[in-house]
């Protein structure tokens, strides 16, 4: 029982390569699935999505990091806590807006791509979209709604990866409804 | 020392998981009633303590007390919320709280996929766990009231 209950803090050890390569059966096998690469795209960044929304919660259990008081410190907090904890890589944040609600994350270098070349025919498959999805599912269950895109990426011959992520608005808290 | 009850809600107010020990009293009204009312005065206390505030709130309020019982509150930033409800001798448990949270909803209820987020928890598992550990706390004690 405490086996169970001690799961929580520790950090456990994985093959990266299994990491990479479960990934890439899974891009692949969508690849099939759908006709076109938007709609490929389009499901990676839903699966994300559903994937960021429970991810948070054990984000949140496991780092014990609270809430943040500005974009700025949540764009630290994703890039050296989040990115460290679930890929073990620190992208580094540039390109700050002047008004402050947009920046960049920049992977110098993308676990998931570690074995991958874009073929031709999948000239706009966005193959780490995925990690967009997760991006917007974990903070919009902390009540922030952003916009996640690729702008580069090294499989299509750019030298980083590039993440741009745009605040949207803050998500208020609401009485439900039928309460008086 | 006793625990009387617990309430865990998500951020819409769906109370997610009741169980209660030593509770003497019952409101006299049907538990979903009993929820609502519940969710809503935490709602409030919430927001007028963050109205009121001279400084920047940090986690917001973590307890309150009546001559007869303490409710203790813990909240994530995802909007989880662990309520509660002990004698007065108990001191502050945010780390009981925040137990409750990573160590049995997140790891029984979050990342087991078959179980849906946001309704009622139907995992056994989830509510023998739970029940286990709180019967295990150094405060829980079957005699008191």
């Amino acid at each position: 029982m405490s086996r169970q209950a001690n799961r929580g803090t520790e950090s456990k050890k994985m093959s990266s390569e299994l990491f990479t390569l479960t990934y890439g059966a899974l891009v692949t096998q969508l690849c099939k699935d759908y006709e076109n690469d938007e709609d490929v795209n389009k499901q990676l960044d839903k699966m994300g999505y559903n994937i960021g929304v429970r991810l948070i919660e054990d984000f949140l259990a496991r780092s014990n990091v609270g809430r943040c008081h500005d974009f700025r410190e949540t764009a630290d907090v994703i890039a050296k806590v989040a990115f460290k904890m679930y890929l073990g890589i620190t992208p580094s944040i540039t390109n700050w807006s002047p008004a402050g609600d947009e920046f960049s994350l920049i992977l110098e270098n993308n676990p998931l791509v570690d074995f991958v070349e874009l073929p031709d025919n999948h000239s706009s498959l966005i193959y780490s979209n995925l990690l967009c999805g997760v991006l917007r599912g974990a903070l919009e269950m902390v009540q922030m709604a952003v916009e996640a895109k690729f702008v580069q990426d090294t499989l299509k011959g750019d030298s980083v990866t590039e993440i741009r992520m745009r605040f949207i608005r803050r998500i208020e808290d609401n009485l439900p409804a039928g309460e008086e | 020392m006793t625990v009387h009850n617990l309430y865990l809600f998500d951020r819409n107010g769906v109370c997610l998981h009741y169980s209660e020990w030593h509770r003497k009293k019952q409101a006299g009204i049907p538990k979903e009633e009993e929820y609502k009312l519940m969710y809503g005065m935490l709602f409030s206390i919430r927001s007028f303590v963050s109205k009121m505030s001279p400084l920047d709130m940090k986690d917001g309020f973590l307890a309150f007390q009546t001559s007869r019982y303490k409710l203790h509150y813990y909240e994530t930033p995802t909007g989880i919320k662990v309520v509660m409800n002990t004698d007065l001798g108990v001191g502050p448990i945010r780390d009981v709280l925040h137990h409750i949270y990573s160590a049995l909803y997140v790891e029984l209820v979050v990342k087991n996929p078959l179980c849906p987020l946001g309704q009622t928890v139907q995992s056994e598992l989830f509510r023998s766990r739970l029940d286990s550990y709180v019967r295990s706390l150094p405060f829980f004690s079957a005699r008191a009231g």
